[in-house]
């Protein structure tokens, strides 16, 4: 080993505000040439921003970034480029109806000719000598999320870069895919590149990098060597104070069939089914967990199953009861106007916050009052009741806000969370769906939302939890569905099941892990 | 060593920051400063034109204020755009661009006229409730279409509705030659004076027009706040989902809407017929349909805060075409005059979102 290690990229007392929100604060950062540094911290923590000044999106306020030793101002995305900088962002930006090499070369300088075979080549020369796989004729909109993670990734080591920064890249990958990245990755870094992991998953940190900077409330904490720590260190770092990381699942006692799926199949506006012969119960008192890649119809399902999707075959059985007799309702072809006016009490906590769930520029009495303002017969609407429930629920669920009055969109995201389940569990509902109830919350919150799910199944709800982050999903449900492709590939045990199958049940449907519907 | 030979780029000149929250004076005093700098501009342009500005100013507001009828007059001007300008923002909240204001106030003045020509045995009073209920149906409906179109097949409003007032226009450009219609012992395609009978009262020297507005300003207010429908129209305006997602009935919701938006314009429409102007012509609307977007806007949908607006840019109207008489100032130099004002007013909006950070000159940072 060398006596001296060079630094490919140092940051120095960056701060960055944005009116009064100080997202970064004096960072400091120092990145080696050929590690992996993970940059670990709660959401809302900095990282982001700090990789968006390193990568010319965001101008810092203060502060110096060293480039191989050299003082540099970037301004724009190109300088980043110029520098050898490049980030893989969460959200790709690729052209759908261009190949994968099209894509690669788009906006390098040169002449309007593109030699193929020369581009083809060189391609070919990057991925095998890091382990891709990579086809540059193929179309992006053919590609599954991997691959187009792939396209970004080698977008970047064609242009020259030798620092690379990846946005939270396994959020959307299945374990297999995860692991075939870090494969990708520690080759990289023998190859003396420098790489930056932005992530949250405390696992993935140990099991990649060398190093792990760690950010708290846009605060630079610590560096320190990943063989050195652990998910507790961490964890403690992260947040600030020692928390429990165990997931409870509390039994219930008493089951009973809730909701029962038939054959639901569903098309989206291009005629492709989105929801193909969907079949599945959920019972009262147990959370159903729904794991599945991105996209793979869960968006669908919930709203199909609260009347805001049409539904072109199957039936929804929910088992109601009207003055103390059992019925069992199909729910199929109607609104969610005539859902809610059957008495049939299903809430719906869905993935988009603001621009479903919730008003946001509207305050929290206006927000609470959504789906029942229309309960009085008078043309006026009743504020009083809403406000009580508003004050109600911040006592209860610890809603950081300075008044009710408050516009939605000005909470932190735990907050606003907060008040869009307790609106729904305000409501007593036999049923409730949540869609990644914790996505972007903080450890701390997430925590308060996992207990209250496990509040309301042991008070006898059936939850529908459908999940991004298998771990979460491992621990908290009674029965996990994977979907694949608008397909239901396996309903499974969490507790005999272990993630490796549930990772192949994710991209593949398999005839023989279905599980037997029973009849009675 | 230099610092400049150690940096290879420059931190740009300036960058823009969204404000978090900005505090009431500071708000206004922005506005005002912006009113100072249209007002300077004007003034470079009156100068240019040969003219004291002071005078020029002066007489503007004169002719707006000086003398009781002029004050009668600035009201007159105020009372279409006010009623109008909430109209279009019931659509706006709901994100439903009416461009089509113009053609609906028509479309109101041609059905109240319609009473005059066809129902000339009715008495004043029955007659002029029948001419508003006829101009709001008939403005309504006229709204309707579009938003029935948007409802049913996502079409899009904008063009719709303004392509609409042109088949207003139109349709009174024919009228105009229609017997009955067309004013008697002239061939000149006029229509003709409304009699006695079909004019609205007077209270205080102007149509009771103005009262009438009041009370709309006042309904607005409570319809837009306090009812249900009110907060359907929020709902739909900032998120459609989320109207879906809460059981609402959002294609019922825009076609209801919009027939209420219009029919504030067809309201106006029989102001001007019966109240303003005694007769219809192509010309009824004046363009107000589309000055009351300005009005809506500035506003920020408040009816309330429209009456001053409307009542400014009232003023600014009145004002310029004092100008024109009393300096000499041709038509067109006194409307880029009402544009600079107004330019300013809605410009400086951005300064109150947006702070502009400059670099910081000579900046010394000890390093290396």
């Amino acid at each position: 080993m060398e006596n001296t290690i060079r630094n490919a990229v140092e940051m120095r007392n960056v701060t960055k505000t944005f009116g009064s929100v100080v997202a970064n604060h004096q960072v400091h950062l120092e990145l080696r040439e050929g590690e992996i540094l993970a940059i670990l911290g709660e959401n809302g923590s900095g990282k982001t921003t700090l990789m968006n000044m390193l990568s010319g999106i965001y101008y810092p306020d203060n502060g110096e970034i060293y480039v191989h030793g050299r003082e540099v101002s970037i301004r724009a995305p190109k300088d980043a480029f110029d520098l050898g900088i490049g980030m893989i962002h969460q959200h790709f930006k690729l052209v759908d109806v261009l190949t994968a090499a099209e894509n690669i070369v788009l906006g390098l300088p040169g002449g309007t000719q593109v030699n193929r075979k020369a581009l083809a080549e060189r391609i070919r020369d990057i991925s095998s000598k890091y382990g891709f796989t990579i086809d540059p004729d193929k179309k992006i909109y053919n590609m599954s999320v991997s691959e187009k993670q792939t396209v970004e990734i080698v977008k970047v080591l064609y242009r020259g870069a030798d620092i690379l920064i990846l946005d939270e890249p396994t959020a959307v990958l299945t374990p297999q895919e995860t692991e075939k990245l870090f494969r990708i990755l520690k080759a990289m870094k023998k190859d003396g590149k420098a790489i930056i992991i932005i992530t949250h998953k405390l696992h993935e940190v140990l099991s990649v990098s060398d190093r792990v900077a760690i950010l708290r409330k846009g605060e630079y904490i610590a560096t320190v060597e990943t063989a050195e720590a652990d998910r507790q260190s961490l964890t403690e770092m992260m947040v600030g104070r020692s928390v429990s990381l165990a997931i409870a699942r509390p039994e219930s006692e008493h089951k009973h069939e809730c909701l029962r799926v038939t054959s639901l199949t569903c098309l989206n506006s291009e005629g492709i089914k989105a929801l193909d012969n969907v079949s599945f119960e959920a019972f009262g008192g147990e959370i159903l967990g729904v794991a599945g890649i991105a996209g793979s119809g869960q968006k669908e399902l919930c709203e199909a199953l609260t009347g805001l999707y049409p539904v072109k075959e199957g039936a929804i059985l929910y088992h109601n009861e009207i003055d103390g007799v059992a019925v069992v309702e199909n729910l199929v072809g109607k609104t969610p106007d005539e859902i809610i006016r059957r008495g049939i009490s299903m809430a719906f906590v869905p993935e988009d916050r603001l621009g479903m769930g919730l008003v946001a520029s509207m305050n929290m009495i206006d927000n609470v009052m959504l789906k029942n303002y229309k309960k009085s017969r008078s043309p006026f609407v009743d504020r009083r009741t809403p406000k009580e429930v508003s004050e109600r629920l911040i006592r209860q669920l610890q809603i950081v806000t300075p008044d009710v009055y408050t516009p939605i969109r000005l909470l932190s995201g735990g907050n606003v969370q907060k008040v869009l389940l307790g609106r729904e569990i305000d409501c007593n509902p036999a049923l409730l769906i949540v869609a990644y109830p914790v996505r972007g919350l903080d450890i701390n919150s997430s925590h308060t939302i996992y207990d209250l799910l496990n509040e309301q199944k042991q008070k006898g709800v059936a939850i529908l939890f459908i999940g991004e982050d298998l771990d979460v999903l491992m621990e908290i449900s009674d029965r996990i569905m994977v979907l694949c492709g608008g397909k239901v590939s396996g309903i499974v045990d969490p507790r005999v099941t272990t993630k490796e199958e549930i990772g192949l049940l994710m991209v593949q449907v398999k005839e023989s892990g279905k599980e037997e519907i029973p009849n009675e | 060593m230099s610092k400049a030979a150690v940096k290879e780029h420059h931190e740009p000149w300036v960058h823009m920051v969204k404000r978090p929250a900005i505090d009431k004076k500071k708000a206004w005093l922005i506005r005002g400063i912006a009113l100072l700098g249209a007002l300077l501009t004007g003034a470079l342009l009156i100068l240019l034109l040969g003219h004291n500005p002071l005078e020029v100013y002066a007489s503007m507001v004169n002719g707006a204020f000086g003398k009781k009828i002029s004050i009668q007059e600035t009201v007159k001007v105020t009372i279409p755009l006010l009623v109008t300008g909430i109209g279009i923002a019931l659509a706006f909240k709901m994100r439903f661009w009416n461009i089509g204001a113009e053609g609906q106030i028509l479309v109101g003045a041609t059905a109240a006229t319609a009473v005059v020509v066809y129902g000339e045995s009715i008495p004043q009073v029955p007659r002029l409730i029948l001419m508003a209920l006829a101009a709001i149906l008939a403005g309504g409906l006229y709204g309707m279409i579009p938003a029935f179109f948007k409802a049913k097949w996502n079409t899009n409003e904008t063009l719709f509705t303004l392509m609409l007032n042109y088949i207003a226009i139109q349709f009174i450009m024919f009228l105009a030659y229609q017997p009955g219609w067309q004013a008697e012992g002239t061939t000149f395609p006029k229509i003709r004076t409304f009699d006695a009978a079909s004019r609205l009262p007077k209270v205080f020297g102007v149509h009771i027009g103005w009262i009438i507005a009041l009370v709309i300003v006042a309904a607005a207010y409570i319809y837009l706040t306090r009812t249900k429908q009110g907060y359907e129209i929020s709902v739909v305006g900032e998120s459609t989902n989320t109207a879906r997602y809460a059981g609402m009935n959002v294609k019922k919701i825009i076609i209801r809407t919009m027939f209420l938006s219009a029919a504030l314009a067809g309201i106006v429409g029989f102001l001007q017929v019966a109240g303003a102007d005694g007769t219809l012509t192509e010309s009824t609307a004046g363009g107000v349909g589309f000055t009351a977007i300005t009005v809506a806007w500035l506003a920020k949908m408040n009816p309330f805060a429209m009456i001053l607006v409307s009542l400014f840019i009232a003023v600014l109207q009145r004002g310029s075409s004092s100008i024109q008489t009393s300096h000499g100032i041709p038509a067109s130099a006194a409307s880029l005059l009402t544009g600079l004002i107004l330019f300013f007013m809605l410009g400086c909006e951005f300064f109150i979102n947006y702070q502009l950070i400059f670099r910081k000159r000579g900046k010394e940072n000890a390093n290396g």
